[in-house]
């Protein structure tokens, strides 16, 4: 290369930057409007279902177009971001907590946020299985047998991970049924834990190493994480085992009001997550894995998803916040109970 | 006496080299097989299928719009850095030096918060930005800045050394025979550093494409929009998609062949011409 053409080339990455950053502006459409929902990691099949189905539904209804921005991650992670400035319309995360979060550290929404729709603001519930090995080897079939010697238990950390939080108090609300205690409880889940080789820090990378590495006999999980397992990742190679108790897991949608009003999307946003509750998007819910809240197309899946007693946060572990400083927060319950293998 | 020596040395060498083409083989060469024949386990039709999504498509070209920004951004602040580093001397230049090397020091987590801590909503800048309407982090400048901050030190300490052991004695010589200090710059320094430089940006370039953590803390996830190359593989693979997730890596790792060939071939011109200064 002669010095010209080092010349030139430097000229062209100098001259190429600013160039192609002038390229990437979007053309602005007024009849267009964009909506950012900010989600938790398994929704993905879910709204990707949902998206243009709204889309479809909204221009019939306005004559507007409406485009989607999806941002997934973990469910503290995102409420985090959310926080710190990532312009989320719509919140659809996996637990009340991380909402409340955004509505008490960035007062992007009011307090009573879950009042503003139905259901809790959760369109869609689901619950905590057990997934094992094809032909169950171990023979796994309710929550006394993941403490058996022998048994190697796979869930995330509950310190990271909001699924693992579910995990974790449908063992204890377990526990506290079968010893009849608050101590019974504890040394259940601590028995439990003793049996669990590696904690992931999310729902999906546990997923992934008990499907894809093939570690653990058992994996706790959410039921919608299961199926997706059972039927799409490793046909044949698992079964889904419904354990005698667990836990109602609500992942909670919520309107972001301040970003919605600063970016003019309030009533479609709105719309979207009141859509939610249609008929024909609890149909794609169900598709989804999700347990859907209308009755009548509860009724029609009713097949899909086994009925299962289950315990509720509110009810039983005095709402999120209570729950979260007993003993998720430093030195609470879990902190006391867990000590990592050597 | 020398023939002893000679077998020794022969053995040695033996040893040398063997461990360390097993060393590569293992550590290198594998994984990169590995990443690859995951890639193609689908046939070469497999492999488009899954690239040739937008999603896909929108973190290659995000990922080469980060590049291009941030690698010119670099070699214009390399070049000022390490001329003023070596040409002059002044108060708080050894500071200088050090603060060239912080982000090869600081993890690239922390790298990201810093940026979070400054332009996040809550962050130092956070009310004037919203007021006017900024977007830095959870968007593509917060993206830039990241991968910026990440790669500044590749192309001032290549260049460091190099105008350390030339000197000044070329450009004064330049200066006293009446040239301008832009015209000293143009045909004396320049050409005396510029395989160096090509180094030093084959090296930010390599950076800036593959940066992970940094860019994870500060770009919001949004499909299609503020997902990198690294990013979006972390997202395929944890969406299952497991050939999609190595097909992308298999991208990436191509853009890391690309650069090494080109650096190899540097190496040789440099060895051939600009080897002479030496």
């Amino acid at each position: 290369m002669n010095r010209r053409a080092f010349t030139a080339t430097i000229a062209l990455a100098l001259a190429a930057g600013p160039l192609l950053a002038g390229c990437s502006g979007k053309p602005s459409n007024p009849n267009a409007v964009e909506l950012t929902n900010v989600s938790y990691d398994p929704t993905r099949e879910l709204y990707q279902a949902i998206n243009p189905a709204f889309a479809a539904f909204w221009k019939q209804k306005t004559g507007k177009d409406v485009t989607f921005r999806m941002s997934h991650g973990g469910s503290g992670k995102q409420s985090r971001a959310i926080i710190d400035g990532l312009d989320a319309d719509v919140a659809t995360l996996a637990l009340g907590y991380d909402i409340d979060a955004i509505a008490s550290k960035a007062k992007l929404l009011p307090a009573d946020w879950q009042k503003a729709l139905p259901d809790n603001s959760s369109p869609y519930t689901s619950t905590i299985v057990f997934l094992v090995r094809k032909g169950n080897p171990k023979g796994i079939k309710d929550w006394a047998d993941l403490v058996r010697p022998g048994v190697e238990v796979i869930t995330p950390n509950p310190k990271t991970s909001g699924g693992a939080r579910w995990n974790f108090l449908a063992a204890w609300a377990y526990g506290k049924k079968a010893g009849g205690s608050d101590a019974a409880a504890e040394d259940f889940v601590r028995k439990l834990y003793g049996n669990v080789p590696v904690l992931d820090s999310g729902a999906r990378g546990a997923t992934t190493t008990f499907v894809e590495r093939g570690i653990g006999d058992v994996l706790i999980s959410w039921e919608n994480e299961a199926f997706l397992a059972e039927k799409e990742l490793g046909k044949g190679k698992f079964e889904i085992v419904a354990p005698s108790l667990s836990i109602l897991a609500e992942p909670p949608v919520a309107v972001i009001t301040e970003n919605a009003k600063k970016h003019g999307t309030t009533e479609v946003a709105d719309a979207y997550l009141r859509y939610l509750y249609t008929p024909e998007a609890q149909t794609a819910i169900a598709h989804a894995f999700y347990r859907p809240r209308d009755p009548k197309v509860a009724e029609q899946f009713k097949s899909q998803f086994p009925a299962i007693p289950m315990v509720t946060v509110d009810k039983d572990f005095g709402g999120w916040g209570r729950a979260q400083k007993t003993y998720f927060d430093e030195g609470g319950v879990f902190d006391r109970i867990y000590t990592p293998k050597k | 006496m020398t023939m002893r020596a000679t077998t020794e040395g022969f053995a040695t060498r033996l040893v040398l080299i063997t461990v360390a083409m097993l060393f590569l083989g293992f550590f290198l060469l594998l994984p990169l097989v590995a990443v690859f024949s995951e890639a193609l386990k689908q046939g070469i039709g497999g492999f488009i299928e899954h690239v040739d999504t937008p999603d896909a498509w929108a973190a290659i070209r995000l990922t080469l719009l980060i590049a291009a920004i941030s690698v010119p951004l670099n070699i214009v602040f390399g070049i000022a850095a390490s001329w003023a580093i070596t040409k002059f001397s002044f108060p708080g230049k050894s500071l200088l030096i050090t603060l060239i090397d912080l982000p090869f020091s600081v993890s690239p987590v922390v790298s990201g918060l810093i940026f979070v801590l400054l332009f996040g909503a809550n962050g130092l800048f956070g009310a004037w930005l919203a007021e006017h309407d900024l977007k830095i982090i959870f968007a593509v400048p917060g993206i830039v800045l990241a991968t910026v901050f990440i790669t500044f030190p590749f192309v001032a300490r290549e260049l460091i050394p190099l105008m350390m052991e030339q000197g000044k004695d070329d450009e004064e010589a330049a200066l006293s025979l009446g040239a301008s200090g832009w015209q000293t710059f143009w045909h004396v320094t320049l050409p005396n550093i510029r395989w160096g430089l090509l180094y030093g940006v084959l090296l930010c370039n390599a950076r800036a494409m593959g940066e992970f953590g940094a860019v994870s803390v500060v770009s919001g996830h949004i499909r299609g929009e503020t997902n990198t190359m690294p990013l979006h593989v972390e997202i395929l693979y944890n969406e299952y998609d497991f050939v999609g997730a190595f097909a992308v890596a298999s991208l990436l790792a191509c853009l890391a062949l690309v650069t090494l060939v080109a650096k190899s071939v540097l190496e040789w011109r440099f060895d051939l011409h600009g080897g002479a200064k030496h």
